[in-house]
C-alpha cells in the first residue's frame, strides 16, 4: 500500500511537471509566432484598430513578413492572418467573419451572392512558381514538355526511361525506376493551380481535369500540405511531385525545367513567375492568370495570389486601417517578397492595384 | 489503494431516515433521469436526420451507386465512395486483429499473472496511453514510423510477398503511407480501450471459481479456459467491438498516414483512403455539391458504426445466452 502510494505520488509530479513545461514550452512559442505583437515606433496610421484575415496558407509567409513590416510602423494597428486554405478564407469573408481574405482562386460566379458586404476587390499581391521537383540518382537536369508532364501525372508513363521522357532529353541517361507521383493529401490551391495548368497545356493527355482535389492514379502517393509531398519526394528514389517554391528551396530538392508556350525550357525562378505575369492578361477587376503564359522567359506553373476586401468598408477606423495595410503591401512590401521566395508584382500591375485604392470606400 | 477518511455511518438499515417528501423526490429524479436518456436518442436521430438532409443532394445527384460505385472525382461530379468505405473497414479490421491479441495478453498479465506491485504501473501506463491525442499518435506516425516501416514492408515484399497466395496481400510496391501503417496506428490507439475494459470483465470471475480449477489440479491455462473464458467471452467481445467502432470513426491519425489514394485492393502495403481522412482533408475547401458528398460520407459512417454497434449486441447476447452467463 505505501509503496504504491508513493509509486503514483511520484508519477503524478513527473507528469504534472511535464505537462507544465510542455505549456511553458508552447506558451512562449505562440506568443513569438502568432505576428500580432504590436510593434513599438511612431504611429503612421492615424487609426488604431484590429484587422483579422484568413485564408491563402500559400500566401501566408509573405502576408507574415508585411505584416510584420507594417506594424513596425503602425504601431496602432493590429492585424491577424488565420491561414486555413482559400476557401475558408473566402466562407470567412462571405459571412464578414474577417475583414480580408486571401485566395489562390477567383470566387465562383454562383457564390457571388452570398457575400453578405456586397462587391469585392481583388488586390494582387505577390506570385509564386510551382516547381516539378523530382528524386532520381543520377539525374540531376530534366526538362519536360507539357504532354509529357500529363503523362506522367496521369500514370500513362510508368518508367523514368520512357520514350516520351528521353525525347524530351537527349544525352541524358535516364534509369529504368518506376515513376512514383506524389501529390497533396488534402485540398488545396497548389492542386488547383496545377491541375489548371496540366488543362491548359497538357491537351489530350491529361484528362483528370482541375480542382482543389484531383482523382490521382491510385498508385500515387499523397504528403501533407506542400512540406509533406517535398519530404516524401526527396526521400524516395523515383518521385515526384509538384511543391510551391520556397518548400522545394527549403528541402533542396531537384526542379524539372518546364516547356513554355513560346517553345523554351525555363527552370522555375522568381524572374520566370515576374515574367509569366507580366505577360498574363489583366482583367479590369485585376484577375488574371499567369499559367502557361507565352513570353520567352515566363516560367509557365506560376500561381496568382489576391487578397480580397468589401469595396463599401461599414467601419471608419477599420477601413482605414486596411486601407493603409493594402498600401504598404503594394508598396514598401514588394520589396519584402523575394527575401520570402514570392515573387513581386510587375510594376504595371503594381500600378493598376495602387489605382484601385481609391475604390474603397470608407465612412467618416 | 490510497487510505480515504471512512464514509460516515449511514446506520443499521443502511439508508438515511427518508423525509416526508420522500416520493417527490423520487417522482422529480425518475423524471429527470428519464428524459437525459431520451435526451441522448434526440440528439441521434437529429444528428442523423440534419446530415441527411445536408447531403441529400448529394445522394440525389448520384443515386445508389454513391455507395456502391468506385470513382470520386469532385471536378466531374461524381461521387463514388466505395474506395472509401472499403479503407475505412479495411484498417478498422487489420487494427483490432492487432489489437486484440495483444489487448487480451496485457489484460491476462494484470488479472492473472502479474505481482501486485506490477499490476499498478502496468495499468497506470496502459491508461496514459489513453489520453494522448490521436494528433500526436498520427504525427508522431508520419514523422518517426512511415520511413523505417516502409523499409520493413519492402523487405517483407521482397521475400514473403514473392510466395503465390501471399503475393496477392503482402505484394510490392509497397510504401511507408499505406493501410497497414494505418492499422498499425490505430491498433496502439485502441489497445488502451479494449485492455481496459477486458480488465473489468476478467475482473469480475469469482475467485472461488479459480481457485475450484485450481484445486483440481488444472494448470493456470487449464483454469483460464475452463473458469474464466466461458464467463467472460460476452464482454471480451464487447470491448472488441468497442475498439473496432473507435477505430472505425479515428480521423486525424489515419488522414495523416493512410496516403490518400483511391482503391480498392487486397495489398495491405498499398496506400488508400478512409471515410473520415477524407472529409478532413477536403472539407475546408469544399462547396456546393462537393461537400454534401463530403457530408454523405459521414452519414455513411454514422450507419456503418451503428451496424457495428447492433451487430456487437446481438453476438454478446448470443453468446451470453449460450453459456449461462448473466444468471
Amino acid at each position: 500500500m505505501m509503496r504504491s502510494s508513493r509509486v503514483r505520488r511520484t508519477a503524478v509530479a513527473l507528469v504534472a511537471s511535464a505537462l507544465l513545461l510542455a505549456a511553458c514550452g508552447s506558451s512562449s512559442k505562440s506568443s513569438s509566432n502568432t505576428g500580432t505583437t504590436t510593434a513599438g515606433g511612431s504611429g503612421g496610421s492615424t487609426v488604431s484598430a484590429q484587422l483579422n484575415g484568413s485564408g491563402s496558407t500559400f500566401q501566408q509567409t509573405f502576408d507574415q513578413v508585411a505584416i510584420q513590416g507594417f506594424q513596425d510602423k503602425n504601431s496602432k494597428i493590429t492585424i491577424n492572418y488565420a491561414g486555413g486554405g482559400s476557401g475558408k478564407g473566402k466562407t470567412d469573408l462571405q459571412t464578414k467573419t474577417v475583414d480580408f481574405a486571401g485566395t489562390d482562386s477567383l470566387v465562383k460566379a454562383a457564390d457571388v451572392g452570398k457575400y453578405q458586404g456586397g462587391k469585392i476587390l481583388y488586390f494582387p499581391t505577390v506570385a509564386a512558381p510551382i516547381t516539378v521537383s523530382y528524386k532520381l540518382s543520377g539525374v540531376d537536369k530534366l526538362q519536360l514538355d507539357p504532354s509529357t508532364l500529363a503523362k506522367i501525372f496521369s500514370g500513362t508513363i510508368k518508367k523514368w526511361d520512357d520514350g516520351a521522357i528521353k525525347a524530351d532529353n537527349s544525352g541524358v541517361s535516364l534509369p529504368s525506376t518506376d515513376i512514383t507521383i506524389v501529390h497533396r493529401a488534402e485540398a488545396s490551391g497548389t492542386t488547383s493551380n496545377f491541375s489548371k495548368y496540366l488543362v491548359a497545356a497538357g491537351g489530350s493527355d491529361w484528362t483528370l481535369g482541375s480542382g482543389d482535389t484531383v482523382n490521382w492514379p491510385s498508385s500515387s502517393q499523397a504528403g501533407q500540405g506542400n512540406g509533406g509531398v517535398a519530404q516524401d519526394v526527396s526521400k524516395t528514389d523515383g518521385a515526384i511531385g509538384y511543391v510551391d517554391f520556397s518548400d522545394a528551396l527549403a528541402a533542396k530538392l531537384t526542379f524539372a525545367s518546364i516547356k513554355n508556350s513560346a517553345g523554351s525550357f525555363v527552370a522555375p525562378s522568381l524572374a520566370g513567375a515576374s515574367a509569366a505575369v507580366a505577360s498574363a492578361t489583366i482583367k479590369d477587376d485585376l484577375t488574371y492568370s499567369p499559367l502557361n503564359e507565352a513570353g520567352a522567359d515566363a516560367y509557365p506553373i506560376t500561381s496568382p495570389t489576391w487578397i480580397i476586401v468589401y469595396a463599401n468598408q461599414t467601419d471608419h477606423a477599420k477601413g482605414t486601417a486596411l486601407k493603409d495595410f493594402l498600401t504598404y503591401i503594394l508598396n514598401d512590401g514588394q520589396a519584402q517578397a523575394e527575401g520570402v521566395n514570392y515573387a513581386k508584382l510587375p510594376t504595371s500591375l503594381q500600378q493598376k492595384a495602387i489605382a484601385q485604392l481609391t475604390q474603397l470606400v470608407i465612412p467618416a | 489503494m490510497t487510505t480515504l477518511a471512512p464514509s460516515p455511518d449511514l446506520g443499521a438499515s443502511g439508508l438515511p431516515p427518508s423525509p416526508a417528501g420522500g416520493k417527490k423526490v423520487d417522482r422529480t429524479f425518475r423524471a429527470v433521469a428519464f428524459s437525459a436518456g431520451l435526451l441522448v436518442l434526440v440528439i441521434l436521430a437529429l444528428i442523423a436526420y440534419s446530415t441527411t438532409n445536408k447531403a441529400w443532394p448529394a445522394f440525389a445527384h448520384q443515386g445508389l451507386s454513391f455507395f456502391t460505385s468506385r470513382n470520386w472525382d469532385p471536378n466531374t461530379n461524381h461521387f463514388g465512395a466505395l474506395d472509401f468505405e472499403f479503407g475505412t473497414i479495411l484498417t478498422a479490421f487489420l487494427a483490432i486483429a492487432i489489437a486484440i491479441p495483444a489487448s487480451l495478453g496485457i489484460a491476462l498479465f494484470i488479472t492473472e499473472l502479474a505481482p501486485k506491485r506490477v499490476r499498478a504501473g502496468v495499468t497506470y501506463v496502459v491508461d496514459l496511453l489513453a489520453s494522448i491525442p490521436s494528433v500526436v499518435y498520427g504525427f508522431w506516425a508520419l514523422a518517426v514510423l512511415t520511413t523505417p516501416i516502409g523499409h520493413i514492408y519492402k523487405n517483407i515484399a521482397d521475400t514473403i510477398g514473392t510466395v503465390p497466395l501471399l503475393r496477392n496481400f503482402l505484394g510490392s510496391p509497397a510504401t511507408g503511407q499505406s493501410f497497414m501503417t494505418a492499422g498499425i496506428v490505430l491498433a496502439v490507439m485502441i489497445i488502451p480501450i479494449i485492455t481496459s475494459i477486458s480488465r473489468e470483465v476478467l475482473n469480475t470471475v469469482a475467485q472461488d471459481d479459480k481457485n475450484a480449477a485450481l484445486a483440481m489440479g488444472a494448470t493456470r491455462w487449464e483454469m483460464l479456459r475452463v473458469s474464466v473464458f466461458p464467463r467472460v467471452r460476452s464482454g471480451l467481445i464487447g470491448a472488441a467491438m468497442l475498439g473496432l467502432g473507435r477505430a472505425m470513426g479515428e480521423t486525424i491519425a489515419v488522414a495523416l498516414v493512410i496516403g490518400s489514394s483511391h482503391q480498392v485492393t487486397s495489398h495491405v502495403f498499398f496506400p488508400g483512403d478512409a471515410m473520415a481522412s477524407v472529409i478532413a482533408h477536403n472539407f475546408g475547401e469544399a462547396t456546393g455539391l462537393p461537400k454534401a458528398a463530403l457530408i454523405g460520407l459521414g452519414v455513411v459512417l454514422f450507419a456503418i458504426t451503428i451496424v457495428i454497434n447492433v451487430a456487437a449486441r446481438a453476438i454478446a447476447n448470443h453468446n451470453s445466452a449460450m453459456t449461462g452467463e448473466g444468471r
